[in-house]
């Protein structure tokens, strides 16, 4: 099986994880959607490394991943912080951003 | 003593000073201060005059300096003063008629509780002209000049709680600065021609110098004369200087501050020696003003305004004399001299007068004041003979030397202008008459309950010592051309040929015309009885009395179109340059709010926001790359 389908694939990830950052107001199904697009993300650079045959893509991915998981923790937090002071987590709620 | 005349100045100033921050503490003696200060400084003139005298004539002239004012690159000027028989005589008559004045305000102003700080800005006048006359370079003669403007302003509103006398010192202060601008452009042009502003090389270059350019340095010297002799075109403000106190029309108005611009001229002979066009144009002037100041003089019921027309006219005599070169100057500095004595003189029985008769200046509500003061009245006639220039009386000598000199010349110059000179001595005859004969003969037209009485010997010595002078002081200078032999180092000799008329047939004219004046005054003055109220007028008077719709002329060619030229400019300013700023600004708020809807607070549209963006640039760089 040619590797690019592989890039099909996270092309198509990415695309959900967008779609579920953009449609969905409940952040925790967004911030799950970014960690889609990252995943995504993850994949192409696995699968260009696979076809150039170098390893530089893996070692990215790698990185991708702990970068990934200390984001993680830091966004679930603001949600968390989020919620207790709003009772809620839609992302159409806190409108303070507004200039 | 030459090598301290610059106590001359600084006393002065140190008194003025002095004065101003003692406050009310020296209100006691603060007036004799004053009048100590100026008679120390006349002393100094007077030593200095006779250690003159006894030098040789070429050894007359004496230059201190004084220290270094300003040192920059190739320009160099020190502070100096330039001390020559033609400064020596204006120290002199400045201080002597000053420190007479002075004594005189002593009483004149004994009931005003700013007595002290009179005493102080007539010593800031003083010390201010005397750095005029004694300047050696146009910049520090500007200094002084500013100086007496300053101090003729404040004096001028020192009853300044009258707004029409405050305004009276703001037309003065504002008529003088358009004859200043005529000096900063004289000094302007001296230092672009000759790179220099003082006496010794500007006369030095002006023999080099072309002449425009000394033609445009003596039309901007004499609109600088103009200003601050209130020649025509800017005589306005004179008439309404009369609002100051008497003692500073006496001083400021009628004997020195105002002969300043013929000092100017007559000092600056030698770039009108190489601008023949610009003396023609001084002694346009000079005729101009004699003829306007002799007509105003003649409707003026307000007896110091009547004098201050007088003084206009006596002013341009002056002015004509500067105007006709090198055999003038001596006799426009002649006349000067003796004008500064009678007039000074006649004001300070105006202040007399007033003083007996509870301010009132209307010469109408006078009449038959002779018997209530007669030394006023004996001081005041030798005044009047003295401007009516009857032999032997100072104003002979001096005037008539003048009405002389303006009939010398070729071609329609010397009929123009000494006929101009000879009509105007006629005309001053009947003014002085008419103000006489109302002021002091006739019947009693008093206002209810008045008492008019003698001044104190303050007020009279001093009129009296001038009487004497306005008497003696012509023959005294003018026997045997002493005057002209004192001022020969400065004007040198010259020859000039004879009047176009014989001098005998000239005098006795004169005299004819004068007795004519004195006739007619006399009998409409008082032969018939002088009604309370003006009595309706023919136009011309009407004129005269309105100082020949001098104000209306300036309003209507000056200030209006001003006005409007102001607003025009202000409006353009605030349509064009301001518009163009302002809609700068709108429309960079217009453009913010604008762009503010994208911060919508909504963060999925932020985040897409992102998404499109970097759609776009991925697209770029795909298409691009």
């Amino acid at each position: 099986m040619s590797p690019i389908n592989f890039v099909y694939l996270a092309s198509v990830l990415f695309a959900i994880g967008a779609a579920a950052v953009l449609l969905r107001r409940n952040a925790i199904i967004a911030f799950m959607g970014v960690e889609l697009m990252l995943n995504a993300a993850n994949l192409t650079l696995v699968s260009f490394s696979r076809m150039q045959g170098s390893l530089h893509g893996q070692v990215m991915a790698f990185f991708v991943m702990v970068v990934a998981a200390a984001e993680v923790v830091v966004g679930l937090a603001i949600i968390i912080a989020v919620f207790r002071s709003r009772q809620t987590i839609s992302l159409d709620e806190p409108i303070e951003l507004k200039g | 003593m030459l090598s301290v005349s610059w106590l001359l100045i600084a006393l002065p100033l140190a008194s003025f000073f002095g004065l101003m921050l003692a406050g009310r503490r020296a209100d006691a003696w603060g007036h004799w201060v004053g009048v100590g200060v100026s008679a120390a400084t006349a002393l100094i003139g007077i030593v200095a005059f006779f250690e003159m005298i006894g030098r040789g004539a070429s050894d007359r002239a004496e230059s201190v300096r004084l220290f270094t004012w300003f040192s920059g690159g190739e320009f160099h000027l020190d502070a100096g003063l330039l001390l020559d028989p033609l400064s020596v005589t204006f120290v002199l008559l400045i201080t002597v008629v000053g420190t007479l004045i002075h004594v005189y305000s002593v009483a004149y102003m004994a009931h005003d509780p700013r007595r002290r700080i009179f005493f102080a800005y007539l010593n800031l006048f003083i010390g201010a002209m005397l750095l005029l006359v004694t300047a050696d370079s146009y910049l520090l003669l500007f200094v002084g000049w500013e100086g007496v403007g300053l101090a003729s302003y404040l004096l001028i509103g020192f009853w300044n709680h009258k707004p029409e006398y405050a305004t009276a010192a703001n037309k003065a202060f504002i008529v003088n600065r358009i004859g200043d601008l005529g000096l900063i452009l004289a000094m302007a042009l001296m230092f672009a021609h000759f790179g220099s502003v003082s006496f010794a090389d500007v006369f030095a270059g002006a023999d080099g110098a072309s002449t425009a350019a000394l033609t445009a340095i003596g039309l901007m010297l004499l609109l600088a004369a103009t200003g601050k002799s209130a020649q025509f075109p800017l005589q306005s403000w004179l008439g309404d200087a009369m609002a100051g106190p008497t003692p500073v029309s006496a001083l400021i108005h009628a004997a020195t501050m105002v002969t300043a611009g013929v000092y100017l001229v007559v000092r600056s002979g030698v770039i009108y020696e190489g601008a023949p066009d610009a003396r023609l144009v001084v002694a346009i002037v000079g005729a101009l003003t004699l003829v306007i100041g002799a007509l105003i003089g003649s409707a003026k019921d307000d007896i110091k305004k009547a004098l201050a027309a007088s003084t206009m006219s006596q002013i341009g005599y002056m002015m004509l004399a500067a105007g006709l070169g090198p055999i003038g100057y001596v006799f426009a500095i002649f006349h000067l001299v003796t004008h500064g004595f009678f007039k000074a003189g006649m004001f300070l029985g105006a202040g007399s007068v007033m003083h007996g008769m509870d301010d009132q200046v209307n010469m109408r509500r006078f009449g038959a004041l002779r018997s209530a003061m007669v030394i006023t009245w004996a001081t005041f006639g030798f005044g009047w003979l003295a401007i009516l220039g009857v032999p032997p009386f100072s104003g002979f000598w001096s005037k008539d030397k003048i009405i002389e000199a303006a009939f010398i010349g070729e071609g329609w110059q010397p009929w123009v202008f000494g006929l101009t000179a000879l009509i105007g001595a006629g005309i001053t005859a009947f003014y002085m008459s008419r103000l006489f004969f109302m002021t002091f003969h006739g019947q009693k037209r008093w206002t209810d309950g008045q008492h008019p009485h003698e001044s104190s010997l303050l007020m009279t010595v001093p009129m009296m010592i001038l009487a004497a002078g306005s008497a003696l002081l012509g023959a005294i200078l003018g026997v045997g051309n002493r005057f002209q032999h004192w001022l020969e180092p400065v004007f040198g000799t010259h020859e000039h040929g004879e009047p176009v008329l014989a001098v005998p047939v000239l005098t006795t004219l004169t005299l004819v015309l004068v007795v004519a004046g004195v006739g007619l005054a006399y009998w409409m003055y008082l032969r018939k009885p002088v009604p309370i109220e003006p009595p309706p007028a023919s136009l011309a008077v009407l004129a005269a009395r309105n100082d020949l719709f001098q104000d209306s002329v300036n309003r209507a060619v000056f200030q209006i179109p001003g006005t409007h030229l102001t607003r025009t400019l202000v409006y353009a300013d605030a349509t064009l340059v301001d518009g163009a700023v302002n809609k700068q600004a709108s429309g960079v708020a217009a453009f913010g709010e604008s762009t503010r809807r994208f911060q919508s607070g909504r963060v999925r549209s932020y985040s897409l926001l992102m998404l499109l963006g970097f759609v776009v640039i991925a697209a770029i760089l795909v298409v691009g790359g």
